[in-house]
């Protein structure tokens, strides 16, 4: 057991999850007041003392899974198993097999709409054994299994047939018919998470613990690539986005602690009194909070289409939290989309908005930072004020057109900071038509943005000039 | 009361109408077991208070809260020298040498306990709860450790004290930011979501008497068909509860969507929300 456990925090730790040697302790210590016979106790045991996170609990469920996997359920229908395994990469079984397929879509049916796991649990057995098609000894995750006998079944089909099973015969509602369609949804989930469970336990089977981990390990959601997280990656990062912006908002609110402001002379004479008329206690007012102004700008062209969804969401996020924040979206050419976010508003229709109202594309919807960064000059140049903090996000690559550099040295003069961030990574800076040195040069800091832990990271660090007085640099 | 397992963690909190699913069980069994903390995170309104009220109720516990919010210090939260007190005792007796009375103002009686020296000092066995925790500054999470993980508190004038009797803790959060390492490492960590449509049931009923079985489940279920919407706030536990007492009220017997959108109100709290709620599940958007 021990060594089971041990392996198990390692495989964690591999994939990212941080676990002190503390907690491997509290899990020991709480292993041992626990019966070891119940798996689901087993697993909140192990969750509630290593994992102190819920953005990491998607891979402790794998983990889990993996190392903690009960025998598959396969014995009773070896011989069935076999008997398809020799067809194994053709279509669906021949002629008899047909039958069978509709009885094995009855049970699931029958187990699904009555709600009975162990049925359940039987019938995806017996589903899994004919129609995945195992090969031992293949290096694989299991996900072409899942969904090889996820076709098999014909899902849809079994969508089908399973509001038939739930409405009944009567007439129904709009609104009826909505929640039965969630709960059918919901049904079929099961079914999807069991077939899964299902698959990797014959592999564990197969092909051992630390084989079938190794497969299935994931980055964890903070190290995803911005430009390449796919959509449930993004719905993850929504959840950590919020308590980022709240931490960003802190750190460019905050300024250089001065020990108090001007001298209040009203308080200073009314202390004096206590001690005879001689002010030995002067007053100050407190220094009028910071309230920074934060521009964002925006890269929306396609090749930054996953980032700038996710940056789009961060600006969202971040509209909350700052009264003075404007937003800009820019392809070749820029457009304010201030009015797009906010409080209240749907992040989605906030998206359609800029695709269909904003003006970001001029010529051919190619970027151009160059002729971007001058439209926006001569437009919102004049409201720039030495409080104002610009973030640029984009990857600087210009399509081979003029940088137009000059430019952003003349915004910097009039801001309090610019930084940009770059999803790219730093070494593919300055390769093809990436200009980023020729920006990096007038900005206050560029950064590397390719996670969401580099984000934190630049959260963390980031601290900026006090606003300048007017007119003094 | 005897926790000796999950199941009889499970029956007690039951018997204090508190409907716990299993996960919640048994981290709550392994907190009173390991005489840790638990750290209780998840949306607002889910029951994450009600689960130390509860757990209070059933261990016969006194409950001791610590309300976070920003700006919260050492002298709210644990103890503060009470100096008007002290000031008196020193004009009172002006005789004394200063050792004398140094020394004495220095003593218990001129202590005022903040909730977390309360539950330290207290012979009875107590639950603490420190309340959304994300609240306080991460300087301030520092003066929750020495606490969280050896149950003292050091008083630099008096010397460290120690826990008499091993508090309960409960710490809970609705994650606005980021715990610290040190602190999560002290804690069992329990995410509570909102619950699935099964448990929602049986909360239902369990906390509003009179409602039938089909109109829990329906309840249940547009609560969850709400919650799947992108909103500003998702109707937490309390509201769905809310709801089905005002469906009660109004002797309603089938949701349907004219119920739905005359009482959206009570499920949500933005304009905005009611609009997009109406608008998906309604044929009738305009309210």
């Amino acid at each position: 057991m021990l060594r089971v456990v041990t392996g198990f925090i390692d495989e964690l730790r591999h994939s990212g999850v941080p676990v002190s040697m503390v907690e491997t302790l509290d899990a020991m210590r709480a292993l041992e007041t626990i019966g070891l016979t119940d798996r689901e106790e087993l697993r909140e045991t192990l969750r509630a003392t290593l994992v102190k996170n819920l953005r990491h609990e998607r891979a402790f469920d794998t983990a889990f899974d993996v190392y903690f996997s009960t025998l598959p359920r396969q014995e009773e229908h070896d011989d069935v198993g076999e008997q398809f395994a020799g067809s194994g990469g053709g279509g669906p079984g021949s002629g008899g097999g047909d039958a069978d397929l509709e009885d094995l879509v009855a049970a699931l049916l029958d187990s699904l709409a009555g709600l009975d796991d162990e049925a359940l649990r039987r019938a995806v057995g017996e589903a899994v054994s004919r129609l995945a098609g195992m090969e031992p000894g293949r290096p694989v995750g299991g996900t072409y299994y899942l969904y090889r006998t996820m076709r098999r079944l014909d899902m849809e089909r079994l969508e089908e047939l399973l509001m038939q099973a739930m409405l009944g015969e009567h007439e129904v509602t709009e609104f009826e018919r909505r929640l039965v369609t969630e709960e059918v949804a919901a049904r079929l989930e099961t079914l999807r998470a069991e077939i899964e469970e299902e698959i990797r336990r014959r592999l564990v089977a197969d092909r051992g613990r630390e084989a079938v981990a190794r497969t299935l390990r994931r980055p964890l959601v903070e190290d995803v690539d911005l430009m390449h997280a796919t959509a449930s990656d993004l719905a993850e990062m929504e959840a950590a986005i919020g308590p980022l912006t709240r931490k960003l908002a802190a750190r460019l609110a905050r300024r250089r602690r001065r020990r108090s402001g001007r001298l209040d002379f009203r308080r200073t004479v009314r202390r004096s009194l206590a001690t005879g008329g001689v002010p030995a206690d002067p007053q100050f007012r407190h220094p009028r909070p910071h309230r920074p102004e934060v521009w964002l700008l925006c890269d929306v062209s396609g090749s930054m289409a996953t980032f700038s969804r996710f940056t789009l969401q961060f600006t969202h996020a971040m509209s909350t939290h700052f009264s003075k924040l404007r937003s800009f979206a820019f392809v070749d050419t820029i457009d304010e989309v201030t009015d797009f976010f906010g409080p209240g508003i749907d992040f989605g229709s906030a998206v359609a908005r800029i695709t269909t109202e904003a003006e970001v594309v001029w010529l051919d919807g190619h970027s151009d930072y160059g002729n971007s960064l001058e439209t926006f000059l001569s437009r919102y140049g004049r409201q720039i004020t030495p409080r104002t903090t610009l973030i640029v996000t984009g990857d600087a690559r210009n399509n081979y057109r003029p940088p137009r550099d000059g430019v952003l040295a003349d915004i910097a003069k009039a801001a309090r900071a610019v930084i940009w961030l770059n999803p790219e990574p730093h070494a593919y800076w300055d390769t093809g038509d990436s200009t980023m040195s020729h920006y990096a040069r007038h900005c206050t800091s560029v950064h590397e943005v390719r996670t969401l832990r580099q984000l934190e990271r630049f959260v963390e660090e980031l601290t900026l000039p006090t606003a300048r007085g007017s007119g003094n640099r | 009361m005897s926790l000796d397992s999950p199941q009889e963690v499970a029956g007690a909190l039951r018997a204090a109408s508190y409907l716990p699913d299993a996960r919640i069980a048994q981290v709550v069994f392994l907190a009173a077991r390991l005489d840790k903390p638990v750290l209780v995170e998840g949306p607002a309104g889910v029951g994450k208070t009600e689960l130390a009220k509860a757990m209070a109720a059933v261990t016969e516990r006194r409950l001791i809260r610590l309300q976070c919010y920003e700006g919260l210090d050492e002298a709210k939260a644990l103890y503060e020298w009470n100096y008007k007190k002290q000031l008196l005792r020193i004009q009172a007796d002006a005789d004394h040498d200063w050792d004398t009375i140094s020394h004495d103002i220095f003593s218990e009686d001129f202590l005022l306990t903040r909730p977390l020296l309360e539950a330290i000092r207290s012979t009875d066995p107590v639950v603490l709860l420190i309340d959304e925790v994300d609240r306080v500054e991460v300087e301030t999470e520092a003066l929750l450790l020495e606490v969280l993980s050896d149950f003292q508190v050091s008083i630099p004038e008096l010397g460290t004290m120690t826990a008499v009797t091993r508090p309960m803790v409960f710490l809970t959060s609705n994650n606005t930011r980021e715990l610290s390492e040190a602190l999560k490492r002290r804690c069992l960590f329990l995410h509570i979501d909102y619950p699935d449509p099964a448990r929602e049931t049986e909360i239902l009923k369990a906390r509003v008497p009179g409602l039938s079985d089909h109109l829990a489940d329906q309840v249940a279920r547009v609560a969850r068909s709400i919650r799947s919407l992108d909103l500003k706030k998702a109707p937490s536990v309390s509201e769905t509860i809310d709801w089905a007492r005002t469906l009660i009220a109004l002797s309603v017997e089938e949701v349907d969507e004219e119920v739905l959108g005359d009482t959206f109100h009570v499920l949500l709290k933005y304009q905005v929300d009611i609009e997009r709620a109406a608008k998906e599940l309604t044929s009738n958007p305009a309210r």
